[in-house]
């Protein structure tokens, strides 16, 4: 029995974990994958958006605008990489300049602070790979950019050292009121919790419909990506929007946080498992950044990728209780990166409201650190490998990340179990030869590390084999 | 302080430390980022090595194992497991390795040496899903060849660049069924023996003017879907074919691995994706020298063991008697030609002639070479067939080039039947 069960570990439900494992409480959280982050969490433009575009009033403009502050704080107390670069929303026609008038309000009446409409020539100067057809631009200095799956994972990690417990390959498939619990059925056993919060991402309407009469409709809407080469990575020194549309906030040019260059997304109605890149979507994408930064070289592209959004169709997130003691944190779209710290405050405050009693325990530890080699000084540098030696080899050549790095995240809270999820925690394989030289030596060392052969090893979710077997053993009816 | 650091200790690394050392200098470092010497070489285990330059037909290894026996004889250090991670402009190199700690070393000339990497899915960008069973050819060919482990049984493969060629025979000889090698442009880019000994020989389908449009597959590849494509290189709708396979192999283009020379503040040729150097091999960055893939893509090893054998002494005459002199020229590429190594010369230093290495942007028939200089045609040389995917060379005796000034222009003019 525990005292809350999570359903779902991206973004939403390890944020929730983390605030909640502040509390003398009894934590659970269920992940039908093998990794934390693996859904929308994984696949998204990375912004930590100002707040001025929901629409004033809503739930999701009160989380957006708090969760901006709070993303920043955290960020730099678990040292995820994060970066106050401002955005700019940029308006081709005097029509979309009173569109930039319209956000400037929503984001006054929001809470946002410090937001401006600057002219075109203005823009240019503070980006000069802007096109000359900008008019006008909304200048939001509060934007940021971070690692969303590093965020997730650490406040994951948060939690677990702070006793939650996660479990991974747990998929939900049934909830059962049982007196005044509920009885969580999993492909492994069943789970009982005086409380379920749904933070289940695109699939949030199915559990939801587990627990309560049908309430809303997920729709889930893909959208594609570019990701070039650093070469690129400083085209532009914050994020570049155009004016949104009822499809959502439009295609973006940004910087990463790891020094890359992200171009996207189209936003086109699809299942919510598929994930795939399509030439006509990247296409759109390409053409219509374009009309934003003309000067971006697609030829460095070093990976494309596509992430599910769980869209409702209403302008804001459904969170709230649909059952005694069911919680939903659903259909947690966009700004929900930017929003899920928030959410899960608020998440606890109706717990709190409900009844749940929120003891503060005083163990908590709100701290984390990890060792970037890339980032040392060579003094530094010189020291840790004369200290660990691991730390001396260089796996991945394009991140420069070493064998030290990739050997502590196996002493982490939550130790990967493939080859993308050390990808995830140090950067291995992110690069511009995506793997192609330590994808062999990664999957070498989670063999030894997780004491498995090399081809039981994973490249992502559980049932993703790198390798199908030994040589001279393929059978002949292939 | 070394007399030469060179960085990276496979064919070019290990031709041009030997040929430094042959040349007089005798305080040589190698730096090596894997734990053995012969860099790629060690994965490929296939025979053809070595035809040229030891007139014998090696493996991969065997032809590495030529070189490290030779530098055993000789006084170079080497360090291997460790990587050099920073060149500064004036030749300070930062490395790590794990048993040698973190060094800073400085040195009077480095050598360049760093090989190449092979483009990625998110290069060409090919659409589709992400499944496991999407890799590179010299990837798998890792997989295979040194871990023992196959990466898959029913086998596609996008690109025909030499080492998916090799790959297809490869993974035929281990039970795998290679269903088809599809490549997007009208001719190949590997080298026609490649193709003989590697598909036909196997019956393997190579498509011409097709590329692949959809990967299907969620946890592993399901199927990959081929389409031809048009003169422009866009896929034709209604001409998909589906194969039903577990891997991917890719195999579309090598990138020569230039961080090193980029932060350094080298030159690079857009082009090559090189260094641009003169006809000793140096480049930009004086005391700097750079040779083998990392410099510009080879065929065969055999010319890579040459012109690092140049290069290693081009190093040793640097350290001797400093930077030659004289005004340079550059090569201009004329009609047909993608590039030139070097790109330019300086015709005051040449001793007796000059290497030119370049490849042609298309198939020619029966051609001829031909070198100018503004109206002045310097001199001409026959060939009865050019192709991108393999590489060329003539040699200018150095009397030719001696007065010219401006520029020199390679050309391919291609005879009318």
């Amino acid at each position: 029995m525990t005292d809350v069960l999570i359903i779902g570990c991206g973004i939403t439900g390890a944020a929730t974990a983390m605030e909640l494992s502040h509390y003398k409480l009894s934590v659970t959280v269920l992940e039908r994958e093998n990794d934390v982050a693996l859904g929308a969490t994984r696949a998204n433009s990375a912004i930590v958006h100002a707040g001025y575009d929901p629409r004033p009033g809503t739930l999701m403009a009160k989380l957006n605008v708090r969760g901006n502050a709070l993303t920043r704080e955290l960020c730099e107390k678990l040292d995820v990489p994060y970066r106050r670069c401002g955005s700019l929303v940029l308006a081709f026609s005097e029509k979309e300049v009173e569109t930039l008038r319209e956000l400037l309000d929503r984001g006054t009446q929001n809470g946002v602070p410090d937001l401006e409409i600057i002219s075109g020539d203005e823009a240019r100067a503070m980006e000069p790979n802007l096109s000359d057809a900008v008019v006008a631009a909304l200048r939001a200095p509060t934007a940021g950019i971070c690692s969303p799956w590093e965020l997730c994972l650490a406040m994951a990690e948060t939690a677990v050292k702070n006793g939650a417990e996660l479990h991974l390959d747990t998929a939900v498939t049934g909830l059962e009121r049982a007196g005044d619990r509920w009885l969580v059925h999993t492909g492994r056993g069943d789970y009982e919790a005086r409380y379920v919060i749904n933070a289940a991402g695109v699939d949030s309407a199915l559990v939801h419909d587990m627990a309560a009469p049908h309430g809303f409709d997920i729709r889930p809407s893909r959208g594609e990506y570019y990701i070039l080469d650093k070469s690129e990575g400083k085209r532009v020194d914050t994020v570049i929007f155009q004016c949104p549309s009822e499809r959502g906030k439009g295609v973006l040019v940004g910087p990463t946080v790891h020094g890359n260059l992200i171009v996207g997304p189209n936003a086109e109605p699809s299942d919510p498992h598929d994930v795939s890149t399509t030439a006509q979507g990247l296409d759109f994408v390409k053409e219509t950044a374009r009309l934003s930064v003309p000067s971006i070289d697609f030829s460095q592209s070093i990976r494309n990728f596509a992430g599910v959004r769980a869209n409702s169709g209403r302008d804001d997130f459904v969170i709230g209780f649909a059952a005694p003691g069911f919680l939903d944190l659903a259909a947690i779209c966009s700004p929900g990166l930017t929003s899920a710290a928030a959410i899960g405050e608020y998440a606890a405050g109706l717990l709190k409201n409900d009844g749940l009693a929120l003891e503060e325990d005083p163990a908590f530890r709100l701290e984390r650190h990890r060792i970037r080699f890339k980032e040392l000084s060579p003094r530094d540098r010189a020291a840790l490998v004369a200290r660990e030696p691991a730390y001396g080899r260089v796996i991945c050549r394009c991140e420069t990340v070493t064998e030290g790095e990739i050997l502590a995240c196996f002493r982490s809270p939550i130790p990967p179990r493939s080859v993308d999820g050390v990808k995830r925690r140090v950067n291995a394989g992110m690069g511009r030869c995506q793997g192609g030289f330590c994808g062999p030596r990664v999957v070498e060392i989670l063999s030894r590390q997780l004491g498995v052969a090399m081809d039981e090893i994973d490249q992502d979710r559980s049932g993703s084999r790198v390798l199908i077997g030994e040589t001279k053993g393929v059978r002949e009816d292939v | 302080m070394y007399d030469l650091i060179v960085v990276g200790g496979g064919p070019a690394g290990l031709a041009a430390a030997l040929a430094a050392w042959d040349n007089g200098l005798r305080s040589i470092l190698v730096v090596e980022r894997d734990r053995e010497l012969g860099g790629i070489l060690n994965q490929c285990i296939h025979n053809g090595f070595g035809l040229t330059y030891f007139k014998e037909e090696l493996t991969g290894p065997e032809y590495a194992h030529r070189f490290v026996e030779l530098l055993r004889g000789t006084g170079i250090e080497i360090r291997t497991d460790t990587m050099v991670l920073d060149v500064t402009p004036d030749l300070m190199v930062h490395m790590t390795g794990p048993a040698s700690g973190y060094r800073v070393e400085a040195a009077r000339s480095v050598i360049l040496a760093m090989g190449c990497r092979e483009r990625a899915r998110g290069a060409i960008g090919t659409p589709g899903s992400r499944p496991a069973g999407v890799l590179t050819a010299g990837a798998a060919q890792r997989y295979v060849n040194v871990e023992g482990y196959m990466p898959g049984k029913r086998v596609v493969i996008l690109g025909s660049g030499d080492i998916g060629l090799i790959m297809a025979r490869r993974m035929s000889l281990e039970g795998a069924k290679v269903l088809a090698c599809v490549e997007v442009m009208p001719y190949s880019g590997g080298l026609t023996r490649n193709i003989v000994q590697c598909l036909e020989d196997f019956g393997i389908p190579l498509y011409l003017s097709h590329t692949v449009t959809d990967i299907r597959g969620r946890d592993r590849v399901e199927q990959v879907v081929v389409s031809r494509v048009d003169q422009n290189r866009r896929p034709i709708p209604g001409t998909e074919m589906v194969f039903d396979c577990d891997t991917l192999l890719l195999s579309v283009g090598l990138i020569p691995e230039n961080e090193l020379t980029k932060n350094a503040g080298i030159e690079l040729d857009p082009r090559t994706k090189g260094a641009v150097v003169y006809e000793n091999m140096e480049t930009s960055l004086p005391g700097v020298f750079t040779c083998g893939n990392v410099t510009h893509v080879h065929d065969l090893v055999d010319f890579v063991t040459q012109e690092s054998q140049r290069a290693g002494a081009a190093a040793a005459e640097y350290v001797r008697s400093g930077e030659p002199a004289g005004e340079s020229v550059s090569l201009r590429n004329g009609d047909a030609v993608s590039y030139t190594v070097p790109q330019r010369v300086r015709p005051g230093s040449i001793d007796k002639s000059v290497n030119v290495f370049f490849r042609v942007n298309r198939i020619c028939g029966r051609s001829e070479i031909v070198v100018t200089a503004g109206d002045r045609r310097l001199a001409a040389f026959k060939r009865d067939r050019l192709a991108p995917g393999e590489m060329e060379h003539i040699t200018l005796p150095g009397k030719l080039l001696q007065g010219i000034t401006g520029e020199i222009t390679v050309s391919v003019k291609e005879a009318l039947e």
